[in-house]
């Protein structure tokens, strides 16, 4: 056989190949994806199902006043994601330092790191929300949203601080040792060599961090916020149908989902460069 | 009696048990190239670190154009402004362009314009054959081209000396010559340099000055051919014949 020849039997054998893996995909997936929709379709209970959980009329009426709730919740998790960004470097920063003068401010970030990352964040909201204005401060605002809001920037710095952290320290110490070898200080160090390089590393953690903000935000409707969540308990509660959650359940993966996109293309990316 | 730029006395280190430097005494004159040999974990690096005060010694001192640089009041920021210092790895960073590793330096620490930190840093890249790479990140570029680059890094800031820590051993072979020639280049345009090196030819050919060190101390010192061809300890003769074996010389 010529080498041509040999060439084209391998490239139909590689096409073969991949005709016969695109058949399987196909057909497990139809096999799957069919057997489950049969299961639930065909379940004794699925029309009352369908009807109180998946009514387009429930819908039609619900969905304008849960979205408009909905805006809420972006407003909250982008204030707060830049909140947490700032708050979580800078604990980040002094948990990595080194100079004794900030020992109590290091320990202060340690047991707050400890603590807010260990309290489940809907306590966290509870007690916030409740227990400050309970104190009955001058200046010390009550609006629950800032409150609800506050807790939740503050139980995600304590994570994105780790992360950060985390980042910083996968950076080697040869890099600290060629940045001060060129003359830098050590601040000007972290700042032009080690951040840059920690930063880029943990933007994966970072984002996967704010799907899970973007979620939790629905946790604020019980200081009786009426976002996304609440607004869609509120029609489920005065009409018995559950559509509206569905509705709202939507509405989050509608953001969540990009942000997953984009996690997956940046890590993608990543494994290319490492 | 001119001033040596840089001067050891008694540079002694330990790292917790081990004793890695004990009693070092060096002196380098200006322009003038030290080679440092010796079998790995000698104390090679550890005394070219201590030197750049990226290590901190426990005894002795190290003076630099007649200056104490290891009392704790020096200003460490800028005694290492004044050295040049080549790591074995090169230590690149790793998020910036070629152009911005060479001029980091002299930009943040020396408050260089940065045209004119563009310019040198162009300047120095092409002497290194590294013309029209300075957008490049480190990792586009070979070991060898890697090398230059740090070397230009180190040149940039026009240091006093140079302090080389086996800026070959990382490389593969074929890209060694490039690196030496670089060094070579350095020598002769007389810049005073401390390196450490397994390469005894190119420490015959480029040093004036050869130190044995083993176990922490140098045991034996003088010029190239003394050292290298007839060298008296009976440590210095033992390293040169297992290097003479595995066919390092």
């Amino acid at each position: 056989m010529t080498k041509g020849a040999r060439q084209a039997a391998r490239e139909k054998a590689k096409k073969a190949r991949t005709r016969r893996g695109q058949t399987i995909a196909v057909v497990s997936s139809a096999v799957v994806l069919g057997g489950l929709s049969a299961l639930i379709f065909t379940s004794s209970g699925w029309p009352d199902v369908q009807e109180t959980f998946f009514s387009a009329e429930a819908f039609r009426t619900s969905f304008p006043d849960i979205l408009k709730a909905f805006w809420l919740d972006v407003k909250m998790f982008l204030v707060i994601e830049v909140v947490v960004l700032v708050l979580g470097l800078v604990i980040a920063l002094v948990r990595s330092g080194r100079n004794p003068v900030f020992f109590p401010i290091r320990l202060i970030a340690a047991v707050y790191c400890d603590i807010f990352r260990g309290v489940p964040v809907i306590l966290l909201i509870y007690m916030f929300g409740f227990g400050i204005p309970a104190l009955g401060l001058s200046g010390v605002p009550n609006d629950p949203i800032l409150l609800a809001g506050f807790a939740l920037a503050l139980a995600y710095g304590a994570y994105v601080a780790e992360v950060y952290r985390a980042g910083i320290g996968s950076v080697h110490q040869t890099q600290t040792d060629a940045a001060l070898a060129v003359g830098l200080t050590r601040t000007q160090a972290l700042r032009h060599v080690v951040l840059p390089q920690a930063i880029r590393r943990v933007r994966p953690p970072l984002l996967n961090d704010f799907i899970s903000l973007q979620k939790d935000v629905a946790l604020v409707s019980i200081l009786g916020i009426v976002e996304a969540f609440q607004q869609a308990q509120i029609f489920a509660a005065s009409t018995f149908n559950y559509t509206p959650l569905v509705a709202a359940a939507l509405l989050y993966l509608a953001v969540t989902i990009p942000m997953a996109r984009i996690l997956d293309h940046i890590t993608a990316r990543g494994e290319v460069n490492a | 009696m001119t001033v040596p730029v840089l001067e050891l006395k008694g540079v002694t280190k330990s790292f917790g048990e081990r004793l890695v430097l004990d009693g070092i005494d060096l002196s380098v004159d200006e322009h003038e190239a030290v080679a440092l040999i010796g079998a790995s974990g000698s104390g090679k690096s550890t005394l070219l670190r201590c030197v750049d005060l990226l290590v901190e010694i426990d005894d002795g001192d190290v003076f630099l154009d007649g200056e104490v640089i290891t009392d704790p009041s020096v200003d460490e920021v800028d005694v290492r402004r004044r050295l040049g210092f080549v790591f074995q790895a090169f230590n690149l960073f790793p998020h910036m362009s070629v152009i911005d590793n060479v001029t980091l330096g002299i930009v943040r620490g020396q408050g260089v314009g940065s045209t004119e930190a563009v310019d040198r840093g162009r300047a120095l890249l092409e002497k290194c054959g590294l013309e029209g790479r300075e957008k490049d990140r480190p990792d586009e570029l070979s070991g060898g081209q890697q090398q230059r680059v740090a070397l230009a890094r180190a040149f940039a800031a026009e240091p006093r000396a140079m302090l080389l820590d086996e800026v070959t051993s990382a490389l593969d072979p074929e890209l060694v010559g490039d690196v030496l020639e670089a060094v070579r280049e350095l020598k002769l345009e007389g810049m005073t340099l401390i390196f450490a090196t397994h390469e005894m030819s190119f420490a015959r050919e480029v040093a004036d000055k050869v130190a044995f060190l083993h176990s922490g101390r140098i045991i034996e010192a003088g010029k190239p051919e003394e050292v290298l061809d007839d060298p008296k300890e009976p440590e210095t003769q033992k390293f040169l014949r297992r290097l003479l074996a595995g066919g390092r010389i």
